[in-house]
């Protein structure tokens, strides 16, 4: 089956894919921002593939993106439920294959890639203990992975943040293992909106194929519907991995 | 469970027959006398309990508009055939339903959940949001967006940081967790709401023409389910006890009369609901709201073309010692019923099991016009379906003009005690303007909004704090649309019918300052209650004042609520008509934002529109504790006019942004522009003193209607002009946006920095909620 669409809606003529590449959007009971995803990558040229949570067939797809919201109502701890979905058993094992699938977690993706131990740490409440949604300054402190490529060192970019459960905590080992090994891909800039440790937004695993971030890209990827219904830094994202997998760079 | 509860459970009809004398709790249910024995009548008998529950809660004020069908009746009288073109489903629906055209319609609607709020405030609310996208499901659309505006107490008043932390994260929690984009509404303050807030709640979905669906139950034979969450014990009576009597100190606690919601059961039952319509597998739908299986049942059996059996045990329960009353009246949320023809049966079960949600068959439909419910096979409800849903009671309450409303218009503003020392100087002119845009009503309300998600979707192209929210629905070819609710509850109160249209006239200004076309209203009619006649009069003339409007500006009401006795004691609200009105917008990439951004240096800003000594009802004299007089002058030809201008001027790319006057006048228009992007101006308001003969105070202030701000490209300013004269609208070049300067400058009086409007602007909210 090719892209699933939007049950209503939809608009049936998916664009012309640039590159052949097949990128995964995972959804889960409870998911919210899985169109956007497959919206981000069917802007950055590739063909977005739809995966049920309870299904056991990657589809061959050559990256997953497991999107944001509040999969099984965050019931119990955010992310805590889904990290046992068949679906994926199959993302951890194909990431920590040979062939490290690229994996991006975004928000509620990025807290199941932790309870899936993919990536270490964990996600509580916000500090002030409210939902909140801003446009959000970062910085790429890590563009060696497969998702950061196509930024510069150092860049800042403006995309999407919203979250209720967005505050990054781990052991002070841990945290300073990551800011050692360069693991920490984006910091947030000017105001630590959530009081994450150290004002980390995201991070990769050792490999650079897994990555995770509470900050939304595919929010930020068309004109007139990004952050102040502008900014398109988030489609860097989705360019990044298909650089990765033409072999561009890492 | 006692003797008592165990024979209260097999109240059968035939029981019912031979038992006349037994005495049925129908007051305390909210029933009068005279209604009872009209059950009694239509029976011919006395009601069994669970009759009895059922007539109880459909005879509610709330789910039978008793008070104000009557009254009501002009919003599908006023209405020409022009304004039905574009209209596919009218009122008496769950939401109506606008032709958008490319084969796309929007469906929207607001309505109240005011009582649970208070009682209640994050359930209240939350559960408030539910019900309105339910609504919305029901008709076979997949919800866009919400919206909500919200009516709070005094500021500074200690119970406020209960109702204003549990409203605000009730919308929050429940419509985040949907994946719905919460695209605007309005804050405002007034002691008046104090035991009484409005929390109003709005949804809007988008749906193919093939996709829409209508609640009824046809089809001898076909199956009725019921699917969603299980059924508890929350919210009983809730619409009969609840929405449809005062507050009164002496009443015990009504909180398990409130519903409480779970956001992740509802969002699993919007997808699975989609997945339904798009596979054909339901005949017909209707969600459970207020009066719970009641309202599904007896509503779903009078549209159809039959009756309808219903087996009570098979209801899916959280609590199994509910009655079967209580289980007719309960409001638990995320529940849907829906008819489904034998051959589909399977097919639905796949869904549901797909979505892993319950689901329980309850009964089929009939062709002997009945609504029969058994209870392990024994019949405890026999009834004529529409005798319940249609034809309930219908009250022509007395109505006056109140004694004191004469007194009130004649208190104005200028006369007032309040009215003397008014500002003048240019130091005191821009201590005024500080002040305004400070106050609770005019102050920056992103504490509320950044607890919203604003962006899900991906289809969002404005959202508050701009004029209109915007979605778009087909990314195709960006048709969208834009959605405004607007309500003032002080020039309301002044005069009611003016108010109701005020009201009217500021969404459609909204809508049209996005640039879209207004198209259709919903309204949610928020008042005290209808048995006192100064309250009635009140509502018959807001009904009447909003119904002539809408004729008027050619835009059709397709539905929406009404909310009465939201008084304490005999302490009424002020009437607070709420109307939503939503426009097309067949291309949101042209949607015209509320502020400029800095390449917007040196463009040139007009007001379009002309300014009278109109203070009365203003929140400059509310900010002096003011409220009399009459409010401004309703002119809905010049609405037009300038409505016809801000469209055409977006379309043919002449304005870059648009702000629409109302509420503070020009002074919070130009500081609401200014701060939008934190860009400044220089204007100057000679021209439109002279013009308009008046004083700077005035021409700052002033609430006048049908005016707006505009921002024109130098080189599109003589196609401008041109269009506005030939147009006959008044326009007056005020200045320029001046991205250099870090000020707003009004020459010859003040100029204020960009940090200073912030500062006043933005430190509010944070101050009393943090």
């Amino acid at each position: 089956m090719s892209t699933e669409l939007p049950l209503i809606g939809d608009y049936s003529t998916p664009t012309a894919e640039l590159s052949g590449a097949r990128i995964g959007v995972v959804t889960f009971p409870g998911t919210l921002d899985d169109r956007d995803a497959a919206r981000a990558v069917r802007a950055a040229g590739a063909q977005a593939v739809s995966l049920w949570h309870a299904d056991t067939d990657l589809q061959d797809v050559d990256a997953v993106v497991i999107p944001g919201g509040f999969s099984y109502g965050d019931y119990l701890r955010a992310g805590a439920i889904s990290r046992f979905a068949p679906m994926m058993g199959k993302i951890v094992d194909a990431a920590n294959s040979d062939a490290k699938l690229p994996v991006l977690g975004i928000c509620n993706g990025f807290q199941i890639l932790t309870e899936a131990h993919l990536l270490p740490g964990s996600m509580i409440k916000n500090d002030h203990l409210k939902f909140i949604c801003r446009d959000q300054v970062l910085r790429v402190e890590n563009n060696q992975t497969a998702w950061t490529n196509g930024y510069e060192a150092g860049q800042e970019i403006t995309i999407v943040l919203k979250n209720q459960d967005g505050q990054y905590v781990a052991d002070e080992k841990t945290l300073d293992m990551l800011q050692g090994e360069g693991r920490v891909a984006f910091s947030y800039v000017g105001w630590n909106p959530n009081g994450s440790r150290r004002s980390i937004a995201g991070i990769t695993n050792e490999a650079g194929n897994v990555v995770g971030l509470m900050p939304h890209p595919e929010h930020a990827i068309e004109a007139g519907f990004g952050p102040d219904h502008r900014g398109t830094d988030g489609l860097t994202f989705f360019t990044s991995v298909l650089t990765h997998l033409v072999g561009g760079k890492k | 469970m006692s003797e008592q509860t165990q024979a209260f459970n097999i109240d059968t009809v035939d029981n019912a027959a031979v038992t006349p004398e037994v005495e049925l709790p129908w007051a305390e249910l909210g029933l009068k006398d005279n209604e009872f024995a009209e059950i009694v009548k239509i029976l011919g008998r006395r009601p069994t309990a669970a009759e009895l529950a059922m007539y109880s809660v459909m005879w509610s004020e709330h789910c039978s508009y008793k008070s104000t069908k009557t009254h009501l009746s002009q919003f599908g009288k006023k209405v020409t055939e022009e304004m039905k073109k574009d209209l596919m489903v009218g009122m008496g629906e769950n939401a109506g339903v606008t032709d958008l055209g490319d084969g796309w319609a929007v469906t929207f609607k607001i309505e109240s959940h005011n009582s649970p709020s208070y009682v209640e405030p994050y359930q209240g609310a939350a559960t408030g949001i539910g019900g309105i996208v339910r609504d919305i499901i029901s008709m076979g659309a997949r919800p866009i967006a919400v919206m909500d505006p919200l009516r709070f107490g005094a500021i500074d008043h200690e119970d406020s940081q209960r109702v204003v932390h549990g409203v605000v994260s009730g919308i929050g929690g429940y419509g985040n967790s949907l994946g719905l984009p919460n695209i605007g509404g309005e804050t405002v303050f007034d002691p008046i709401y104090q035991g009484n807030p409005l929390v109003n709640a709005l949804a809007v979905g988008a749906l193919r023409h093939e996709d829409l669906r209508l609640a009824n139950a046809s089809g001898v034979g076909n199956k009725v389910v019921l699917f969603g969450a299980r059924t508890g014990g929350d919210g009983i009576g809730g619409a009969s006890v609840l929405a449809s009597e005062s507050f009164d100190d002496t009443k015990p606690s009504k909180r398990p009369a409130v519903q409480v919601g779970d956001p992740f059961a509802e969002k699993v039952l919007i997808e699975c609901c989609l997945e339904l319509f798009k596979a054909s597998l339901v005949e017909g739908i209707q969600d459970l709201g207020a009066a719970g299986i009641s309202c599904a049942t007896s509503e779903l059996a009078a549209n159809g073309d039959g009756g309808m059996n219903v087996e009570l045990t098979n209801v899916l329960l959280r609590d199994s010692t509910l009655t079967p009353g209580e289980i007719l009246m309960s409001e638990s949320q995320e529940r849907m019923m829906a008819v489904v023809s034998p051959q589909n049966v399977e097919a639905f079960e796949a869904v549901m099991a797909k979505w892993n949600v319950e689901y329980s068959w309850l009964g089929e439909v009939t062709d002997d016009n009945r609504l029969t419910i058994t209870w392990n096979g024994e019949v405890i409800v026999d009834v004529d379906p529409s005798t319940v849903a249609v034809d309930g009671p219908e009250y022509n309450r007395p109505y006056a003009r109140p004694e004191w409303q004469d007194a009130l218009q004649a208190d104005t503003f200028r006369s007032s005690e309040a009215g003397k020392n008014l500002p003048a100087s240019g130091e005191e002119l821009k201590a005024a303007v500080l002040q305004l845009i400070a106050s609770p009503n005019m102050c920056d309300k992103s504490w509320i909004t950044r607890q919203y998600d604003r962006y899900v979707g991906g289809n969002t192209a404005l959202a508050s704090p701009d004029d209109a929210g915007v979605v778009r629905i087909d990314e195709e070819t960006g048709l969208g649309v834009a959605i405004a609710t607007d309500a003032n509850g002080r020039y309301t109160y002044l005069d009611p019918y003016a108010g109701a249209q005020l009201a009217l006239a500021e969404s459609y200004r909204n809508v049209a300052t996005s640039g879209a076309i207004p198209a259709a209203v919903s309204d949610c009619l928020n008042y005290g209650s209808p048995e006192d006649p100064d309250v009635m009069w009140q509502l018959a003339e807001g009904i009447r004042g909003l119904s002539d409007a809408c004729m008027e500006l050619g835009v059709p009401v397709t539905g929406g609520n009404v909310s009465l006795y939201n008084q304490t004691g005999d302490k009424a609200i002020h009437p607070t008509p709420v109307v939503a009105t939503l426009g097309k917008l067949d291309d949101v990439a042209r949607r015209t934002p509320s502020g400029w951004r800095e390449e917007a240096d040196g463009q040139a800003i007009y007001l379009i529109g002309t300014t009278k000594d109109e203070l009365d009802g203003s929140e400059f004299a509310n900010l002096r504790g003011h409220l009399g007089g009459l409010p401004p002058k309703v002119d809905l030809a010049a609405e037009k006019a300038l409505g016809a201008i801000l469209i055409n001027a977006s379309r043919d790319g002449m304005i870059d942004s648009a702000h629409d006057l109302s509420e503070g006048g020009l002074a919070a228009a130009l500081s609401e522009m200014v701060l939008r992007y934190g860009v400044g101006a220089r204007v100057a308001l000679d021209e439109i003193k002279s013009r308009d003969g008046i004083d700077a105070f005035t021409a700052l202030f002033s609430e006048s209607q049908a005016r707006a701000l505009v921002a024109v490209p130098r080189s599109e300013e003589v196609r401008f002009n041109d269009m506005t004269s030939a147009r006959g609208v008044t326009v007056a070049r005020l200045g320029v946006v001046d991205a250099q300067s870090g000020a707003l400058e009004v020459q010859g009086e003040f100029t204020v920095s960009v940090d200073d409007l912030r500062e006043a602007h933005e430190g509010t909210m944070e101050k009393y909620f943090g």
